[in-house]
């Protein structure tokens, strides 16, 4: 029998607002195996512990429950507690009647009654539990980043500035990601290539960095400190050690009419390609989709001009098992397709674009050589539209937009329209918008400055509807402060795109085993005190992967999940989960169920002697778990027909022990 | 065709043996009534031919007793198991509950069992005797005498909605090769499914509440191997879930039905063996109408190997919670 002490918090009035903890303490003292119980103001205190290793001492406790608080707050300090006075720390459990409780209920009442079943449940777990001691696993010593945007690129470079070994793995041809698309960045303006590339020739360079480009995540397996994974290797045609990245090929390639992602469509590119002049790494790719040699085995011109005999066109998708200890999430964020929203007549008019192509239409390297001209007829426009909040903010429009707010959608407006005022003041610039959002440094007086000082026309109000009639946009809106409908001809309407996860993301985090929200961005372990984790031991969050962020945001959390990282490659070892599964082999049937289901590989089987009932021997093959692979997750309990399979610390005993407690 | 009788399977049982191919064969021999016939093992010529029986009261499946009989020593057994039980043995081999290779499996052609409930509400209760030359069944009561039967009055509902007469496993085949069938073994299910919620607890309140707990259905059902099943296990928390109510007493089942989700075959051994007549098998066939409609069809033992879904992950795989919303608004 357990000699179990009860610890009830008052939570300030958190807890006694809304609970009777005297009435509590006095309820549970009765419960079978409980020995002592009391209240106090904070458990979690110095003084709250210090009563709660006091009475593990006096009254020689073999268990502890403490009411209070969701244990994912406090738990960790509460088993510190009791090991420190000599109790095995699994010998603890939380009652939390707080957020559980207190917190959701008004009636004093009820919220005390609800409270003392809640007691009752945790004392009948404890009855059951039994100590347990955590095993430990080793960390291998490389981290893996996926996603080669500025996200990843300083995560990967703060982690190989700690001395660790780190590998990106970037779909595209080279790194850079989306700001290497960009042309100034808010709100100081520096030309985006300009503070990137110096970023991505250092990752290039380091020792430390190996890059994946072309490659993409095909398999993770393991679990924190040894995830063990498989890169697939695009086959790109071209021997990456010989390549110089001269562009010969890239010049003489007679296919001559492919779409160039790059700039968007808006201008063409050869079948084999180098994406832009920085790239990194500086090789080639053949687009297997588009080169006349790889489809009908006519033609040969890149592998005639090539001196350094790197084109292979009988390359195939390599394979690479990897180590690593610990995995950071850097996949980024795409605009929305803008199929749905025929209001706009994105379409229908090629001067309908968003900012991104309006991106590359202001920048040097873009298809106009950073000349602002139209993409229907290549005319300087007059009159500029932008329309804010396209699919953003879309509350009752889910099904073509988005809920939330794209962010960085009003600053980078504020940009567009001020830099077309400084270039080509000719040219009247109107921006529509539901909200202006400046929450940044030094970004309300950026946009300030595009009003007051650039002249941009910042009217409150929605597009309704564009129309294209000649060479004009029809743009029909309503001004709200106003209060009247206003039209105006327009030659170009660029619209504010909302953002949303890239589409590798969902797949990805089914690998990973991570969680993510109902838009599809990866969920963080605690939105406030743990933002770059996520909730899965070793993948950790950077960049837009978790939410809409700009590139000081970007690169401030990618520093801090390069830390994490370190934090956790720096450990030699792991502590494990001693809430880990076991088989009961003399209940095993030796079926597989939880084989198949176990997402770790914990799980082996073995032909073993028994003594059968009826006294005879029988060789019966038996489930074994590998105690330092197995996470406890607990799928393996769940799909066992026999109940063979068991979890320590939640052996289904105990749960229905507790559900028994609550039900009786 | 000719129809499989006793003594095809006779000398076939005969032959097995004297050749070497097995030492031992499972097959049927009488009970204490003639229509209470069971499974036997047979290790010899002479008991193959004293006492192995085969007729249209062979409705037991063989299939359950391979676990343990293959324990028993080297040597092969010869099984003769019907279309429907080659379901359950395929089951048990993805369930790697004996050595394939331990086994030699006759699959016989089959055309329908018969039931004895069924012939009891036409003949009324005290048989005496019932045989049948596979047209008309002949059954001498205690209190009427003789009467005559239609064989395909008293077909049993499980063979009535057939789902297949093909054998998906065997060594060697006796008789033709039969095909899978789509039966309106669904039809039931979906009545009870479009019941109110008081009608259906009545419905099963009714069926349950003469249940005896003689645990027949548990011992009969091939997908109930365990070594150690979870209402003799102190220890699985199920054990005082079976008889201390009514309600508990409803949860044996439908804790069995859960247990054996995605792996029942749909065999209707259940209901076969159980004394008091209760369709347990709708249980099963509820679980296997959802499967079907939330995972895409599938038949478990139609292949060795195949995942189950509910114990496999795809990436297409329904929601818990648009099931639930589908089942509420498919029950409304």
């Amino acid at each position: 029998m357990q000699r179990i002490g009860v610890f009830v918090c008052w939570c300030g009035s958190n807890i006694a607002g809304t609970v009777d903890v005297k009435a509590v303490a006095e309820a549970l003292k009765n419960e079978p195996g409980v020995v002592f119980s009391t209240d106090y103001q904070y458990m979690c205190s110095q003084a709250g512990q210090d009563i709660i290793k006091n009475a593990i001492k006096e009254h020689n406790l073999s268990g502890i429950v403490v009411c209070s608080c969701s244990p994912r707050m406090h738990e960790q300090t509460f088993r510190k507690t009791a090991q420190a006075a000599g109790l095995n720390p699994y010998m603890v459990e939380i009652s939390n009647i707080r957020e559980q409780c207190s917190w959701v209920h008004k009636d004093m009442e009820k919220g005390t009654e609800k409270a003392i079943i809640l007691g009752k449940a945790a004392i009948a777990k404890v009855n059951l539990n039994a100590p347990l001691t955590p095993g430990e696993s080793p960390v291998t010593k490389r981290a893996l980043v996926i996603g080669g945007g500025i996200a990843g690129i300083q995560t990967a470079l703060d982690i190989a500035d700690a001395g660790f070994p780190v590998d990106i793995v970037e779909t595209k041809p080279t790194i850079g990601g989306k700001m290497a698309q960009l042309d100034k960045t808010f709100p100081t303006l520096d030309c985006a290539a300009c503070i990137l590339t110096p970023k991505m020739v250092d990752a290039g360079q380091s020792d430390k960095i190996r890059i994946f480009s072309y490659s993409e995540v095909s398999q993770v397996k393991g679990f924190v400190g040894n995830f063990d994974v498989t890169i697939k290797k695009k086959a790109r045609y071209v021997k990456e050690d010989l390549c110089t990245g001269c562009g010969l090929c890239t010049e003489k390639c007679p296919q001559k009419k492919v779409p160039n992602e790059f700039n968007l469509g808006m201008d063409n590119r050869r079948a084999i390609y180098i994406p832009f002049a920085q790239a990194v790494p500086k090789v080639a790719t053949i687009d297997a989709d588009y080169c006349t040699m790889l489809k009908s085995g006519k033609c040969g011109v890149c592998s005639k001009v090539c001196t350094a005999g790197a084109i292979d066109y009988t390359q195939k998708d390599e394979y690479i098992e990897e180590k690593y200890g610990a995995i950071v999430v850097a996949t980024g964020y795409n605009p929305i397709s803008m199929d749905k929203f025929d209001e706009y007549a994105y379409n229908q008019s090629k001067d309908v674009i968003t900012s991104l192509e309006f991106e590359r239409l202001t920048n040097a390297a873009g298809p106009t050589a950073g000349k602002l001209l139209r993409p229907s007829d290549n005319k300087h426009p007059h009159t500029i539209v932008f329309v804010q909040c396209v699919g953003s903010r879309c509350a009752n429009c889910a099904e073509k937009g988005k809920e939330y707010c794209s962010k960085i959608c009003c600053m980078y407006t504020a940009k567009h329209a001020m830099l077309t005022r400084d270039k080509y003041p000719d040219t009247d610039v109107y921006v529509f918008y539901i909200d202006v959002r400046t929450p940044g440094k030094s970004f309300d007086e950026f946009y300030r400055r595009a009003v007051e000082e650039y002249g941009v026309h910042y009217i409150k109000g929605m597009v309704g509807k564009i129309a294209p009639e000649g060479d004009v946009l029809k743009v029909q809106a309503s001004d709200l402060i106003n209060n009247k409908q206003i039209h105006i001809d327009a030659d170009l309407v660029v619209l504010a795109a909302a953002i949303e996860p890239d589409k590798s993301a969902r797949p990805l985090a089914t690998m990973l085993t991570a969680s993510m929200d109902t838009n599809d961005f990866f969920t963080e372990a605690h939105p406030k005190l743990r933002p770059v984790e996520s909730p899965t031991a070793g993948v950790f969050l950077s960049g837009a992967c978790q939410g809409p962020k700009d590139i000081p945001e970007t690169v401030a959390q990618a520093g801090a999940a390069a830390s994490k990282v370190i934090g956790l490659l720096a450990k030699d070892k792991l502590m494990g989960n001693p809430c880990v599964a076991h088989s009961n082999e003399l209940m095993c049937n030796g079926c597989s169920s939880c084989e198949r289901v176990c997402p770790y590989g914990a799980i082996t089987y073995s032909d073993k002697e028994f003594r059968m009932p009826d006294r005879t021997v029988a060789i019966r093959r038996v489930a074994s778990v590998n105690e330092a692979v197995c996470q406890g997750c607990g799928a393996c309990t769940v799909a066992c027909p026999s109940g063979a399979m068991d979890l320590k610390g939640f052996a289904n005993n105990q749960i229905v022990a507790e559900v028994d407690a609550i039900c009786k | 065709m000719q129809k499989i009788n006793s003594t095809m399977l006779i000398e076939k049982a005969a032959q097995l043996l004297e050749n070497g191919t097995a030492d031992r064969v499972l097959g049927w021999k009488k009970g204490e009534f003639d229509y209470d016939i069971t499974p036997a093992v047979f290790n010899s010529v002479d008991q193959i031919k004293k006492e192995f029986v085969f007729g249209d009261f062979c409705g037991a499946n063989l299939s359950k007793y391979l676990v343990k009989e293959t324990r028993k020593g080297d040597g092969k057994v010869a099984v003769f198991l019907k279309p429907c039980d080659t379901y359950s043995f395929n089951q048990l081999l993805t369930e790697k509950r004996f050595d394939r290779e331990k086994v030699y499996a006759v699959g016989i052609s089959c055309e329908g069992m018969a039931d004895i409930f069924k012939v009891k509400q036409i003949a009324g209760d005290g048989i005496v005797s019932v045989s049948s030359d596979g047209e008309n069944v002949k059954v001498e009561t205690l209190y009427d005498g003789e009467k005559t039967i239609k064989l395909s009055d008293v077909i049993a509902e499980r063979c009535i909605n057939c789902k297949s007469r093909k054998c998906v496993a065997y060594d060697e085949l006796m008789g033709e090769e039969g095909e899978i069938i789509d039966s309106d073994r669904f039809d039931m299910v979906s009545k009870i499914e479009s019941m109110s919620e008081d009608e259906r607890f009545g419905f099963w309140q009714n069926e349950l509440s003469k249940c005896i707990r003689c645990n027949a259905c548990r011992n009969v059902c091939p997908a109930c191997t365990c070594e150690k099943c979870v209402f003799d296990n102190p220890d699985s928390c199920a054990q005082n879930k079976a008889p201390a109510d009514s309600f508990e007493e409803k949860m044996f089942h439908i804790i069995r039905a859960f247990h054996v989700a995605g792996r029942c075959t749909d065999c209707g051994e259940c209901s076969r063996v159980c004394p008091q007549n209760i369709p347990l098998h709708l249980l099963n066939r509820k679980f296997i109408k959802d499967i079907d409609t939330f995972y895409g069809e599938y038949q478990a033992g139609a292949q060795v190997g195949s995942r189950a879904p509910l114990v496999d992950y795809t990436e297409g795989d329904i929601e818990p919670g648009e099931a639930v919303m589908k089942g509420e608004s498919e029950n409304a």
